[in-house]
């Protein structure tokens, strides 16, 4: 192989490598310690939307645009954030959910969606509820 | 040299191609800054433009490009190329301009604070306004492009940016304190600026033309002299309602008509702005050297 040879298939493999992210990421239980973070007065919040059937969907639509990136497809996790559908969201509290979603973690790359007004962050939360029952 | 180049500009290409695109909740702002950051690893590509009314000269029409970078969650990093063109003058270009801010807190507070660091290396011909600061006035964008354009022009520029977001509404407070590197006193200005959704909720379903999708606001911005004469005294000062449009797309669309406030303002601008945001784009682009991630 000549080199013009060898940088096309070097450029083939950067595609072919970038195409491969997809796979995922196992993540350990401590990436959820944070929920426990959130101040009593957010552990002990409810979520005003909870008795609003169209919720759990707007909070699926918010979620595709804003978080699927990151925690992939229906909340199944991916390289770059964990699951969703694990026991200690399942057992977290609502207004703990909130508090994540509004002061993000920027120390550990979750960034802070307070841009996105408090009943559509209320509504993820109910999509992510939802996923857990 | 011309290597690298080539290699950065194939590296961005294939990481726009690769990379998802992820959808913006961007205010209407085009001079002021909210607390909101670029989401780690996204790249989004902005085009900006500003068309001005000059009494003493031609109109012109300067514009930009952006290349907004999240690093991490509380840094993101941006790159500028300028140019504009004067009405029966020429098209130029005027500079580039590196931008980073940092989110200091890591929690969100009653307000957050955000601080901003741009240097500026561009010619007197630059006619973006995208801050107006000290004594700059109309009558400085009359100097012909062939004569201003010899006039470098290197600039530190720092910002507190002071934001917040409530019942989906955002206030933001710009304070912008800016050195000419070639010995000439600090320059002072603001922008401040207010914004909300049209709806606060987001819709069962997706959609384009959803008012959760549409963001309206204000902001208002001007100079405040420099440090020997501090002040509103022979200052220009804007105003400017503007719609951000952000669509599920990944694109978001702009458009502020904004007037100016008094006799050294420019009367009108009407600017506008077209941008697109790609999803892990920083993955992408390390994952070509890597092969896998963290």
């Amino acid at each position: 192989m000549n080199r013009r040879t060898y940088r096309w298939v070097g450029v083939l493999l950067g595609v072919a490598v970038a195409l491969g992210l997809q796979a995922q990421t196992i993540w350990d239980g401590a990436v959820y310690s944070e929920l426990a973070k959130a101040p009593t007065k957010y552990q002990q919040m409810q979520n005003p939307l909870a008795n609003d059937a169209e919720a759990p969907m707007a909070g699926a639509v918010l979620f595709e645009e804003h978080c699927e990136e990151c925690h992939g497809k229906a909340a199944v996790g991916g390289r770059k954030a964990p699951t969703l559908r694990a026991a200690e969201v399942r057992e977290a509290r609502p207004g703990a959910i909130f508090w994540i979603l509004s002061n993000g973690v920027v120390r550990k790359k979750m960034p802070v969606w307070s841009k996105l007004p408090e009943p559509e962050r209320w509504q993820l939360v109910s999509y992510i509820q939802s996923l857990n029952r | 040299m011309r290597g690298m180049l080539w290699c950065g500009l194939v590296l961005l290409m294939v990481g726009m191609l690769v990379a998802p695109r992820a959808v913006g909740q961007e205010n209407p702002y085009i001079v002021a800054y909210d607390h909101n950051l670029e989401e780690p690893g996204n790249l989004e590509v902005e085009y900006f433009s500003t068309f001005g009314t000059q009494r003493g000269g031609p109109d012109f029409h300067g514009f930009w490009s952006e290349f907004e970078y999240g690093a991490t969650a509380w840094w993101t990093t941006e790159f500028y190329l300028d140019a504009q063109s004067t009405f029966g003058e020429s098209t130029i270009f005027t500079g580039f301009r590196w931008e980073n801010r940092f989110r200091p807190l890591k929690d969100e507070h009653f307000v957050n604070p955000i601080l901003y660091i741009e240097f500026e290396n561009d010619n007197e011909a630059d006619k973006i306004l995208k801050e107006v600061e000290g004594h700059d006035v109309e009558s400085d964008y009359a100097v012909p492009n062939a004569i201003a354009r010899k006039e470098k022009d290197r600039e530190m520029e720092f910002k507190l940016i002071l934001s917040r977001n409530y019942k989906g509404w955002n206030f933001t407070e710009n304070t912008l304190a800016v050195k000419n590197l070639s010995n000439q006193p600090w320059e002072f200005g603001y922008a401040l600026g207010t914004a909300r959704p049209l709806a606060l909720k987001g819709a069962s379903h997706r959609c384009n033309f959803c008012a959760q999708h549409f963001i309206v606001g204000v902001e208002m911005y001007g100079g405040l002299g420099d440090r020997y004469s501090f002040g509103l005294h022979n200052t220009s000062h804007y105003v400017g309602p503007g719609v951000a449009w952000n669509l599920p797309s990944g694109w978001t669309f702009r458009i502020e008509p904004t007037f100016g406030l008094n006799d050294q303002s420019h009367q009108f601008l009407l600017r506008w702005g077209a941008s697109y945001e790609f999803s892990g784009f920083g993955r992408t682009v390390e994952s070509l050297f890597q092969g896998h991630g963290e």
